[in-house]
């Protein structure tokens, strides 16, 4: 069926799955997970015959069976035809002509979101140049509301990562206080804690939660504990806003991860009755990750960029107040440099943002990756430019508890100032109130502002 | 670095925060950005632990030290063939070559105890610094329960499970590697140590073995690692397992003993 003459080359790759797995662009994971195009002609047969594939063809042709995937079948049950009606008539590489178009708005692609699967937007990645994938999502728009407002035109967020090694409260202040005086935190201030027990993780939720009350701070905490830790924790009455679990995009790996749709589900109702956004309820943050998948011996034949955008078909479900592809912390077995943790970065935020979600991207690289703070600026730039939700905020990058290289709270200056991108609404009028920023969104505070009185007043219990 | 007087700094006067964290906070600035000596500091620190991955450990050099402290030891080679193979496949980090199975072969002539593995992993540095003074300390302990000890295998290219396919060769019960760690901008010589019951190329894997890890200047010292690990060991031993129902229950006596460092 997938069958073509290129070159002199005959190929026939037989499923959808596979035809997909061999148009990707060149990765590590793949090549690990034996599923990669062999030689540059392979891929770009691959990437001819995915051209012309209609995207009705991804409603018939399942990559991992319906019957056995629970993923799968959220995909197919909560596909919205009528959404689909405008595109359905176009291939893969007419898709792509279509997106590029003045035809596809933004009050175009918010239509069509529902109508797309998970897979369409892998596809249509597949044959995309870098300069695709930031002219397209740049056309998207994603606004979610929890006690801020994130998304919105000109405007970019940033979760406050103040990890500690033990979880010490007064070290984790520490970094607290540093990043808001950087002017971080609109996303999400939130922690991955060392221990994930439910203990510690009340522990750290009620020090959050007493940050943002003295301080009036118009934001959200989250402690990355598993969905399992965090609903004890609400159950036994701990102030949780928002609901974090990693996702990924087969049953099998998220089995592994000791999670499914309806503990997602069950988690997504509790945070919802506690009713304490104060503009919006998404209440749910999720991570993903080329190759998690694959970590988990679960990619169940498929590449890893496709795995991951069958997560967002996970997100999705749930309304998430923010959604994060970690993508440089794998390792080099999945992405194996700069240049592949680049264009995943790229990918997933393309991916996400067609099928509605609001994404941000953990810019990111660990030290047995072929990469530095080159690359990672290159990504940061582009990711921004591309639209970009939100990126993390770490104490001068390097996070101490988790060992990988993030971006830093300075970082994110950097890219307000080049491209003038803002707070969200709520936190830079909290910035300029505390004469952090001035009227143009420059960092203006010398010294610690009068609303922290001396830093000692610190909680640190 | 030589500062001039006149810097374009704006200084955070929150360092006094710093006894709380390793975290790089109060960093300062020059306009927005990171200043000159932040800036370096980083760089340096990614320096060493990108060379901690990249430098190849020195195995005959590691050889010829355990050798003069009267350790015997064999070098094999995982079927990783280069660096770059051995980060991107790490399948094939964890399985022999041909020419080093050979070699354990020859080696296996009668049922040994247990094997003691020294695996290159993601920091050569960790080895090259802690492998020879721990080993020091752990043989004798390993002798003094009688243990039938083939030689330290010396993994180049290594992940973890290389130690079951040693294990299996040597028909050895309990399988220890030390191993490098992913290292970090704060630890690039960090050692671990895995600990594995019967352990099984193939089959065996990371619920069945048990971790100690973090071993360097700022983290376990040797003392409490091997604590920790004889523990393990004899834990093991009665139980005849290892692995997640094999509990570390060492923490608070091993905090007693730090002294020893």
């Amino acid at each position: 069926m997938y069958k073509t003459h290129l070159a002199n080359q005959s190929y026939d790759f037989k499923t959808l799955r596979n035809l997909m797995a061999k148009a990707s662009p060149a990765r590590s994971g793949d090549y690990l997970a034996g599923v990669a195009a062999v030689n540059n002609l392979e891929r770009v047969a691959a990437q001819w015959l995915l051209a012309d594939v209609p995207l009705k063809q991804f409603l018939t042709e399942a990559l991992v069976p319906y019957e056995s995937d629970e993923v799968t079948r959220l995909i197919i049950d909560s596909h919205d035809t009528q959404a689909f009606a405008p595109i359905s008539h176009l291939t893969v590489g007419d898709f792509r002509n279509w997106l590029l178009s003045d035809q596809a708005d933004t009050a175009t692609l918010n239509a069509i979101a529902a109508g797309l699967t998970p897979e369409m937007v892998a596809a249509v990645s597949k044959i995309m140049r870098i300069q695709d994938l930031i002219l397209v999502a740049k056309k998207c728009r994603v606004i979610t509301r929890f006690r801020g407002t994130i998304g919105l035109a000109n405007r970019l967020s940033t979760r406050l990562q103040p990890n500690h090694p033990t979880d010490n409260p007064a070290g984790i202040a520490a970094s607290i206080l540093d990043g808001l005086l950087y002017g971080c935190g609109d996303a999400v201030i939130g922690i991955n804690p060392a221990t994930d027990n439910l203990e510690a993780t009340t522990r750290l939720l009620h020090l959050l939660n007493d940050v943002i009350e003295r301080y009036q701070i118009p934001t959200q905490a989250c402690v990355l504990a598993h969905v399992t830790t965090t609903m004890k924790a609400i159950e036994q009455g701990a102030p949780v806003d928002l609901v974090f679990q990693s996702i990924a995009g087969t049953q099998k790996a998220n089995d592994s991860f000791g999670i499914n749709l309806a503990m997602l589900q069950e988690a997504h109702e509790m945070a919802l009755a506690l009713k304490r956004g104060t503009v919006g309820n998404n209440c749910m943050y999720f991570e993903t990750g080329q190759g998690s998948a694959l970590s988990a011996n679960a990619h169940e034949g498929m590449d890893q960029q496709t795995c991951e955008a069958r997560a967002y078909a996970v997100a999705r479900e749930f309304k998430p107040l923010l959604v994060n592809t970690v993508v440089g912390f794998i390792g080099p077995e999945y992405l194996y440099d700069g240049k592949q943790i680049i264009r995943a970065g790229l990918e997933d935020h393309f991916c996400g943002k067609l099928l509605g979600l609001p994404m941000g991207c953990d810019v990111c690289y660990t030290n047995h990756a072929e990469a530095d703070q080159d690359d990672m600026d290159m990504l940061l730039t582009q990711f921004t430019v591309a639209g970009g939700t939100f990126i993390m905020g770490v104490p001068g990058a390097d996070d101490v508890m988790l060992n990988y290289q993030s971006t830093s709270f300075h970082d994110a200056l950097y890219v307000r100032q080049v491209l003038g991108l803002r707070p969200a609404p709520e936190f830079e009028q909290w910035l300029q109130q505390h004469q952090l920023f001035d009227g143009d969104n420059r960092l203006i505070r010398k010294d610690v502002p009068a609303l922290f009185g001396s830093v000692g007043l610190l909680p640190t219990k | 670095m030589i500062m001039t007087d006149q810097q374009p700094i704006t200084p955070d006067p929150w360092q006094s925060l710093s006894q709380f964290t390793a975290a790089r906070i109060a960093l300062g600035r020059a306009g927005i950005s990171l200043p000159t000596r932040a800036c370096l500091d980083f760089q340096l620190a990614h320096a060493l632990a990108r060379d901690a991955v990249n430098i190849p450990l020195d195995f005959t050099e590691l050889a010829e030290r355990l050798a003069a402290n009267g350790i015997s030891s064999l070098s094999v080679q995982s079927q990783a063939e280069n660096q770059r193979l051995y980060l991107q496949r790490p399948d094939l980090g964890r399985l022999l070559n041909p020419a080093s199975q050979q070699c354990l072969t020859a080696h296996a002539l009668l049922d040994f105890d247990a094997v003691v593995v020294v695996a290159d992993g993601l920091s050569s540095t960790a080895i090259a610094h802690h492998a020879e003074p721990f080993l020091k300390l752990l043989l004798p302990e390993l002798q003094a329960r009688n243990y039938q000890l083939p030689p330290v295998c010396l993994a180049k290219y290594g992940r973890v499970a290389i130690g079951d396919a040693v294990a299996e060769s040597f028909a050895a019960r309990l399988c220890i590697v030390l191993i490098g760690e992913r290292p970090g901008l704060s630890s690039p010589d960090s050692m671990g140590i895995y600990f594995t019951y019967q352990a099984k190329s193939g089959i065996s894997t990371d619920a069945d073995r048990n971790c100690i890890s973090n071993i360097h200047a700022n983290g376990l010292s040797y003392a409490q690692a091997l604590y920790k690990l004889l523990f393990l060991i004899d834990t093991a031993e009665q139980l005849k397992l290892s692995g997640v129902n094999l509990k570390d229950e060492t923490s608070t006596a091993s905090e007693e003993i730090q002294g020893l460092k």
